[in-house]
């Protein structure tokens, strides 16, 4: 059991040293959580585009567990990768979070589409099973929750 | 360039609008961005206020709204027309070309009439519209008519030699107005032809609008129109800024035309 823990332990610590190591520079910890959060439903959404633009085959089961997954993330709870002083106000070109966010009524909105997204999510995943087709419209629905979010408190890429 | 200021009443004479068709051209012209009210998410409240901040100052876009009083609810077809085609207000003011006519000079008449027709089945609203808030000299709006003598010319820029492509092109250049910001601009405000749709400084904030030509954007045809359908770029990021609002525009299309608006893409010439 100890001999467990200790190797679970090192594989923490190899883990986040790793992450560490990758982060280079330093970086603030928060944006690259919210990155990561953001690369993360990239992942997933790409799974099941693939299958809704015809350029993977459908399958049932994969379509479904990505879908579960964005389910789940848009569920976390993300206080802690919103501190203050962490738009491009302050951090410049590290993050594209505009100060819109931490603006009156900014956490607010972002909740509430936060909300619509995980609706989205939920409906999405309750379709992923019942075929190709049945896809692409609930993901629809997703991104247009995604580019809400963006289209409000996040910088365009140059 | 010797379009006149005002059209002839008696060319609408005889155009039928049918709202039905109004509403593609509604949807793929992209009034909501801009005459929406915000918080609208039927994005057909056209109350107007959204602040468009440049260099020259701060547009505020009207009320275009069926409001009589407010709105445009009293304007004829042909002051319809006159603003669309020619900028020119039913007074007889030139209306600056923050509102693309620029780009809606090459809509059809019954294009024109439809688009009209819809309009008119929308919510009134009763919201005053604000004045813009611009610096000198580009608040003397009679400079405008320079404007429109050195830079309104409604010729066709792209390819066009299938259907699709006719399409498409009638979709990027006339209603979709894409070049209004994916085109740069010389130093009169006019648009690059030569460097059609090559990207620009962004017109309302910081970075730039990306360029499209073959030579900048290496998606295909299918990922441009899942783009325009979804907002999710071929790796799943997803569009942000004032494209996040064409998406939802162009969502409402039927997916053959935001397929002849990817073909026009990828047929677009380098830059010069």
């Amino acid at each position: 059991m100890a001999f467990t823990r200790i190797i679970l332990t090192s594989a923490v610590i190899a883990a986040t040293a790793g992450l560490a190591f990758a982060g280079g520079h330093g970086g603030n910890p928060a944006v690259k959580a919210r990155q990561s959060h953001m690369q993360l439903y990239a992942h997933n959404l790409g799974i099941l585009g693939a299958m809704a633009k015809g350029e993977a085959e459908y399958n049932a089961d994969a379509a479904t567990a990505a879908a579960n997954n964005l389910v789940a993330m848009t569920e976390l709870n993300q206080m802690s990768y919103w501190p203050q002083g962490t738009s491009t106000a302050e951090l410049g070109e590290e993050t594209r979070a505009l100060p819109a966010i931490w603006e009156e009524g900014g956490f607010a909105k972002a909740m509430e589409i936060g909300g619509a997204l995980n609706q989205a999510a939920i409906e999405l995943a309750a379709v992923a099973g019942d075929g190709q087709e049945a896809i692409g419209p609930a993901l629809g629905a997703v991104g247009k929750q995604c580019g809400a979010c963006h289209e409000a408190f996040q910088q365009p890429r140059n | 360039m010797t379009r006149p200021d005002r059209i002839d009443p008696a060319r609408f004479a005889g155009v039928g609008g049918d709202p039905t068709r109004g509403e593609t051209v509604y949807w793929a012209s992209g009034c909501a961005s801009c005459h929406a009210a915000e918080g609208d998410e039927t994005r057909t409240v056209l109350a107007g206020g959204y602040r468009l901040a440049t260099e020259f100052g701060t547009f505020v876009s009207p009320n275009i709204s069926p409001d009589p009083v407010h709105g445009i609810g009293d304007w004829t077809l042909p002051q319809f027309a006159d603003a669309m085609l020619n900028g020119t207000a039913p007074e007889g003011a030139h209306y600056y070309p923050a509102f693309p006519y620029g780009s809606y000079a090459r809509m059809t008449d019954q294009d024109v009439a439809d688009l009209w027709a819809f309009m008119g089945t929308l919510p009134a609203s009763d919201v005053p519209s604000q004045p813009h808030d611009l610096t000198f000299p580009f608040n003397v709006r009679v400079a405008v008519g320079g404007w429109k003598l050195l830079n309104l010319d409604d010729d066709w820029v792209g390819p066009a030699g299938t259907e699709e492509l006719e399409r498409g092109r009638y979709l990027v250049e006339a209603l979709g107005h894409c070049a209004e910001c994916h085109t740069p601009r010389d130093a009169t405000g006019g648009l690059e032809r030569d460097r059609w749709m090559a990207g620009a400084p962004n017109p309302s904030g910081k970075g730039n609008i990306p360029g499209l030509t073959p030579a900048q954007l290496k998606w295909s045809a299918e990922d441009i129109a899942y783009y325009l359908e979804t907002g999710f770029t071929p790796d799943f990021d997803s569009a942000g800024g004032s494209m996040a609002s064409v998406v939802a525009n162009l969502a409402k299309l039927p997916a053959e035309d935001r397929s002849a608006i990817a073909a026009y893409i990828k047929a677009l010439p380098e830059a010069k």
